[in-house]
């Protein structure tokens, strides 16, 4: 048993009764780290040295009342941390050793005293649903390291599920914290759009891209996002809507629910295991009074060639910044600024970013806006509109978080549109803006976990929150934990 | 097959400020092509009068005061430049 199977109430009270210190939560974190990190390559930066001596300063603290008093946490690396590496698992930022600012989310827990393990590795700038696009060692699925954690918060979903810290951040533009978290039997969520500001998140697709956290139980998670959720005026786009309490929505009673389940996200090459697993889910449903309808969101199979058009349009613009003036590396093979800027990029940059790149650069190139980019922001209309009918008579939607559990490391790499393809239940969200949360809910047949999908209205994580509490309590998935590195 | 020709890619990666091999533009021209016959399938749908969503949000001009901040120094902006000069970033040449 590691400290980390307790949720952050109960460590409250052990720290609270003395049973326990900061300095020992900080040491099972390096700990597990030094005995697993070898396999799992969750992490790109440690930050141990500063993190031992916060524990000591919280530890001897009079004041204990912060919200998240000395809970080790891992930030994934396109967060941006002052004076701590962040390279977005790229090679362009292999040096970007101090960054100046803190994200606006790292300050908010820092406000809350949590003590930060390390930086997270991911796919690179955000780009993939595996890890493999990381350009340092890709992380490993901690239930069977031949497998992928998913992508692109692997090192978040990894670092939880292994043991390594007790919570973590991600970012999810089509899937990026709930695929991971679905692949490695975690809970990630990822909130409303506008809900956490992005302000300090490396910015890979400005209208899809939310902060969100990974953890081991739902009341952590909700936890959490009080911390982070809220306005901030550093990110115009942050709503200026008020961050209910969202652990008082667990309230273990889903009575009179109404659930809809989207036919589309239970055919669309979704397997037998996963799909039984979630039918699994809704018999449990049933059991606590909630009621579930089938029903459709027609125009979820247009989400995938969607979403490539619009993220890798955004990317291609954000992506511009990348220009080895200011930060990162520099190419030095150049002789004059364009040459600079072209060699720098094409050395920094990895296959798929510049794929993207090269795809959103056409999509928005002259003569071709109306029939690809703007084509795609119409389709976004619709299969936004699927949801708010949707909305109008049922409380969640509920479904797989991935046609299939993690697959194996380099079994989709060479396939661009078949990697893709495996978001296609999550992305629709991302486009929609709306909340989703991805829950263990069963293991395949390989004992890989499997990710149950709980998605509300619009700044209505309450509820996502109250239906993924409840199924958590009335099962026993989120308990199972990885065998790995002999130990637990 | 959307038709994308070397010469499009190349023309592409120039406005991306990529440099690319010849290994890539064939590379690219192949996946750009397929990605690019996938995406077509929207046309299947009838998209007339639908306003295009930019954004979920209903934001619209979100302002501020313009008034000055402590914010960084000009050495710490310096302090990541792969290089500088008397206070300022250094490039190559811009002119030939």
């Amino acid at each position: 048993m590691s400290l980390f199977d307790y949720t952050i109430k109960e460590l409250e009270q052990k720290l609270h009764n003395k049973e326990i210190t900061i300095e020992e939560l900080v040491d099972t974190s390096y700990k597990r780290i030094n005995e697993v990190d070898s396999e799992v390559h969750a992490f790109l930066t440690l930050n141990e040295e500063a993190a031992r001596k916060q524990a000591k300063e919280l530890d001897e603290a009079e004041d204990k009342s912060a919200a998240l008093f000395g809970m080790p946490s891992g930030i994934k690396d396109n967060i941006v941390t002052k004076a701590l590496r962040t390279t977005c698992a790229s090679q362009f930022l292999d040096n970007f050793d101090d960054p100046l600012y803190n994200a606006t989310v790292v300050e908010k827990l820092n406000n809350e005293k949590t003590i930060t393990i390390g930086k997270l590795n991911m796919d690179e700038f955000a780009m993939g649903s595996s890890n493999e696009n990381s350009s340092y060692n890709p992380t490993r699925n901690p239930w069977n390291t031949d497998y992928v954690p998913g992508g692109s918060s692997g090192g978040s979903a990894a670092s939880v599920a292994a043991g390594e810290v007790l919570f973590s951040l991600g970012s999810d533009t089509g899937g990026s914290i709930r695929q991971p978290a679905a692949f490695c039997g975690v809970v990630g969520l990822k909130p409303t759009y506008g809900r956490v500001s992005r302000f300090g998140l490396v910015a890979f697709a400005s209208s899809l891209d939310q902060i969100g956290p990974i953890t081991r139980t739902v009341e952590d998670s909700a936890r959490v996002l009080e911390v982070i959720a809220g306005h901030d005026p550093m990110d115009s786009t942050s709503a200026n809507v008020e961050v209910p309490a969202y652990t008082e929505a667990l309230t273990n009673d889903v009575k009179g629910l109404k659930i809809a389940v989207p036919e589309e996200y239970l055919s669309e090459g979704v397997t037998p295991e996963v799909r039984d697993s979630v039918m699994e889910a809704l018999k449990v449903y049933e059991s606590l009074g909630a009621t579930w309808e089938k029903v459709s969101l027609p125009h979820s199979k247009y989400a995938v060639a969607t979403y490539y058009l619009i993220s890798s349009s955004e990317a291609s613009a954000n992506l511009a910044r990348f220009d080895g003036v200011r930060y990162g590396v520099r190419s030095e093979n150049a002789d004059n600024m364009i040459d600079m800027f072209k060699k720098s990029r094409s050395e920094g940059f990895g296959d798929e970013v510049k794929r993207r790149i090269m795809l959103g650069t056409f999509a928005l190139s002259s003569g071709y806006y109306d029939a690809y980019y703007k084509k795609a922001q119409k389709v976004r209309t619709l299969i936004k509109n699927d949801f708010d009918k949707i909305f109008e008579d049922y409380d969640v939607v509920i479904g797989p978080t991935t046609p299939t559990p993690a697959f194996k490391v380099g079994e989709k790499v060479d396939d661009p549109l078949t990697m893709y393809a495996n978001d296609i239940l999550t992305i629709p969200v991302n486009l929609a803006g709306v909340p989703g949360i991805s829950v263990p809910c069963g293991f395949s047949e390989q004992g890989l976990p499997i990710g149950l999908q709980i998605i509300g209205k619009h700044f209505d994580e309450s509820t996502v929150f109250r239906a993924a509490h409840a199924f958590e309590k009335a099962t026993d998935h989120h308990t199972k934990r990885p065998q790995l590195g002999g130990a637990k | 097959m959307a038709d994308i020709s070397k010469d499009q890619v190349k023309h592409v990666a120039h406005l991306a400020r990529l440099a690319v091999t010849d290994e890539e533009v064939d590379k690219f021209t192949e996946q750009l092509s397929s990605i690019i016959t996938y995406a077509e399938q929207l046309n299947e749908l009838d998209t007339d009068g639908v306003e295009p969503t930019t954004h979920v949000l209903d934001l619209k001009n979100v302002l501020r005061k313009d008034e000055p901040k402590d914010w960084i120094t000009q050495e710490e902006a310096l302090k990541n430049a792969p290089d500088k000069k008397d206070g300022h970033y250094r490039v190559p040449s811009i002119l030939e």
